[in-house]
């Protein structure tokens, strides 16, 4: 593995279910048996410190509740989460190892309390894990985390209804960075943002890596953000990540015909009036995956292996990728 | 004379704490078959424009001055009923959410036949005939079985696409699409374009396309105007405004969007927010986060001026 020994974040083999049965009642009079949605599936990465592994793939392919996996606000329904070489789930006793890992949302109109001053939001972390002795020790480090995010001692009193979309997500970096964390998951930080605004996020997210060696995982549906932002990537579609690797590597030669459908459907800047020739199809649900390769459907290189068997992923050079096409040499 | 001509539009909201101006003295015109773009950040008043074109605005704003006029004709200043029958007949609307646009009650095919016989005497028999023709025009599969169901039945991008037919079967002159695409994944949006472009230009419709997604525009838009906090900043063909902003803002928001092609080690940003409507700046509205700020800017408000192959508002193209 073309990677270093100590990892910030694994996830081994993750797999996650949600019921979805119907209510049980209901179950007996229809004789329908329980359902369950495969939101992940055999997932694996590493992240080493102070890099940012991303997340990139359309709404209902897993990458949420990755997001949630990671810090423990779900459990995996099998494989392991391990925070520097230690199962999450062992951890849960442990405050230590919670107070280095924070989120960061993606409404910041939805996570931060609207009958709380912003003080009291940023300084809750500190007085929860105990970091600072007496409300003047308190009030000083929520000064600094402010000034550090680019707001002033004064906001410290305002309530969050008083601040635009951008700078509400200042004040939630501030509280993430609040118990001094080394982990940070950012689910779609900058989606809710104007473009000019998301610029001054996603500068300031890159600034207090570099200040404070952070790591991330970035979680976005947006491939431009996630190429400003990742040193690797992840690709995913429906449940299962279909490739990964080195973000440059994967920008400059995208392998999985779904990379390749997602960095071509794009709009962009630099290609004024392209006519385009976008891909068909739809996504499927993830109640009712197809089977084989999940991406078959939409796939023109799609053939009858990958309509019965489930691919597997083999190395292309430093990138990982799930695909038969690519395995057999067949992509073209 | 263009198709739509929309001259000085300002749109006023009277307040307790005084008049709000939303939108001040809008200008632009838009050809048949052309796609002007529209893009701005949220509260720059894209939709707002929208909105007055088409006589929706909500109360208790209103119009307070200028002139739209559609095919020569002003609208600005019809009654509801006349203003009524434009609407949809002559202007097609497509919005964000096509739940909000489709009555969930009824199939689709009763509402596509309801709204092409308001418009044209049609039978029923000759109604159902063109439904199913405008489905299968926008790609939804086995249309003459679909006719008969329900919008839940569809998925997101079905919808849009229904919505879609909803918008151009009574053949309007005009259609004004507000973030049509925003609510839908990368690969579906890519569809509904192309599918909008094509469909547009075969019929000669002139487009309004509101949206704040740059790279739509650039690959969708003939002609694009950006605005700002109620007001056109730039206007001008797209590749012109996309590659040589005149307007500081323009080369801003142009600079602060991150490329796919290259990586850079930080985007250039535009510091501050936009202002608030009950809090805009005397002269230039963009003159308190603009990098190239003079003494004019702060106290006269510019209009638009020739600046090469676009339109800027901006006092830096004075002199030519």
């Amino acid at each position: 593995m073309p990677m270093a020994e100590v990892k910030t974040l694994e996830a081994v083999a993750v797999s996650h279910f949600f019921d979805v049965s119907r209510p049980f009642l209901q179950r007996v009079f229809t004789r329908e048996p329980r359902r369950s949605l495969r939101a992940v599936d055999d997932v694996s990465f590493e992240i080493a410190p102070g890099t940012t592994f991303a997340l990139v793939g359309e709404s209902g392919c897993g990458k949420s509740t990755i997001a949630r996996l990671a810090v423990g606000l779900y459990e995996p329904s099998a494989g392991d989460i391990m925070f520097e070489n230690q199962a999450l789930s062992s951890a849960r006793a442990q405050p230590a190892m919670r107070r280095r890992m924070n989120m960061i949302f993606q409404d910041p109109y939805a996570s931060l309390n609207p009958r709380w001053r912003v003080s009291d939001i940023v300084s809750e972390p500190i007085r929860a894990f105990r970091l600072a002795r007496g409300s003047r020790e308190v009030q000083g480090r929520v000064g600094s985390l402010l000034a550090q995010v680019g707001l002033t001692v004064r906001d410290g009193d305002k309530y969050p209804h008083e601040f635009s979309g951008g700078q509400r997500q200042r004040i939630s970096i501030a509280r993430a960075l609040a118990s001094e964390p080394d982990f940070l998951v950012c689910d779609e930080p900058t989606s809710a943002l104007d473009v000019s605004v998301q610029a001054q996020i996603l500068n300031l997210m890159r600034d207090l890596q570099q200040r404070l060696g952070l790591t991330y995982l970035f979680i976005s549906h947006n491939l431009a953000v996630v190429r400003h932002m990742s040193d690797r990537l992840g690709v995913m579609y429906l449940g299962r990540i279909v490739e990964q690797g080195p973000a440059e590597a994967i920008f400059r030669r995208p392998l999985h015909p779904y990379t390749r459908l997602l960095l071509d459907a794009i709009p962009d800047l630099e290609q004024v009036g392209r006519a385009r020739t976008p891909v068909g199809g739809e996504l499927p649900s993830p109640i009712a995956p197809p089977p084989g390769c999940a991406f078959h459907p939409r796939c023109r290189l799609a053939n009858e292996r990958c309509r019965v068997e489930k691919p597997v992923h083999v190395w292309a050079g430093d990138v990982q990728v799930a695909c038969h096409a690519v395995e057999e040499g067949r992509d073209g | 004379m263009p198709l739509l001509d929309v001259r000085d539009l300002t749109v006023e909201f009277p307040t307790r704490r005084g008049l709000l101006r939303a939108l001040d003295r809008v200008s632009f015109g838009i050809d048949a078959g052309e796609v002007l773009g529209v893009v701005g950040e949220s509260g720059a008043g894209k939709s707002l424009t929208g909105a007055a074109i088409v006589g929706l605005l909500e109360r208790p704003g209103r119009i307070a001055g200028g002139e739209i006029r559609l095919e020569g004709q002003r609208i600005d200043n019809l009654a509801p009923e006349p203003l009524r029958r434009i609407r949809g007949r002559r202007i097609g609307m497509i919005f964000q959410d096509p739940l909000t646009t489709l009555n969930p009650l009824y199939t689709i095919g009763r509402q596509l036949v309801e709204t092409m016989q308001t418009h044209a005497r049609l039978t029923d028999a000759e109604a159902r005939r063109m439904a199913i023709g405008w489905l299968d025009r926008v790609g939804i599969p086995a249309a003459a079985q679909r006719i008969d169901a329900y919008p839940h039945e569809f998925s997101g991008g079905q919808r849009q696409r229904v919505v879609i037919a909803l918008a151009l079967c009574a053949e309007p002159a005009l259609v004004i699409a507000d973030e049509p695409t925003t609510a839908l994944d990368v690969s579906i949006q890519a569809q509904i374009i192309t599918l909008l472009k094509g469909l547009t230009r075969d019929h000669g419709t002139a487009v309004m396309l509101i949206t704040h997604d740059m790279g739509v525009i650039a690959e969708t838009a003939d002609r694009v105007a950006v605005m700002y906090a109620g007001r056109v900043a730039e206007i001008g063909p797209v590749a012109a405004v996309i590659r040589h902003p005149a307007h500081p803002y323009t080369d801003g928001l142009m600079a602060s969007i991150p490329s796919l092609e290259h990586r850079v080690n930080r985007l250039r940003q535009i510091d501050g927010a936009m202002p608030r409507l009950d809090a805009f700046p005397a002269g230039c509205r963009f003159h308190p986060r603009c990098p190239r700020v003079f003494g004019r800017c702060t106290e006269d408000p510019p209009e638009l001026i020739p600046a090469g192959p676009t339109q800027a508002a901006c006092w830096l193209h004075a002199d030519g």
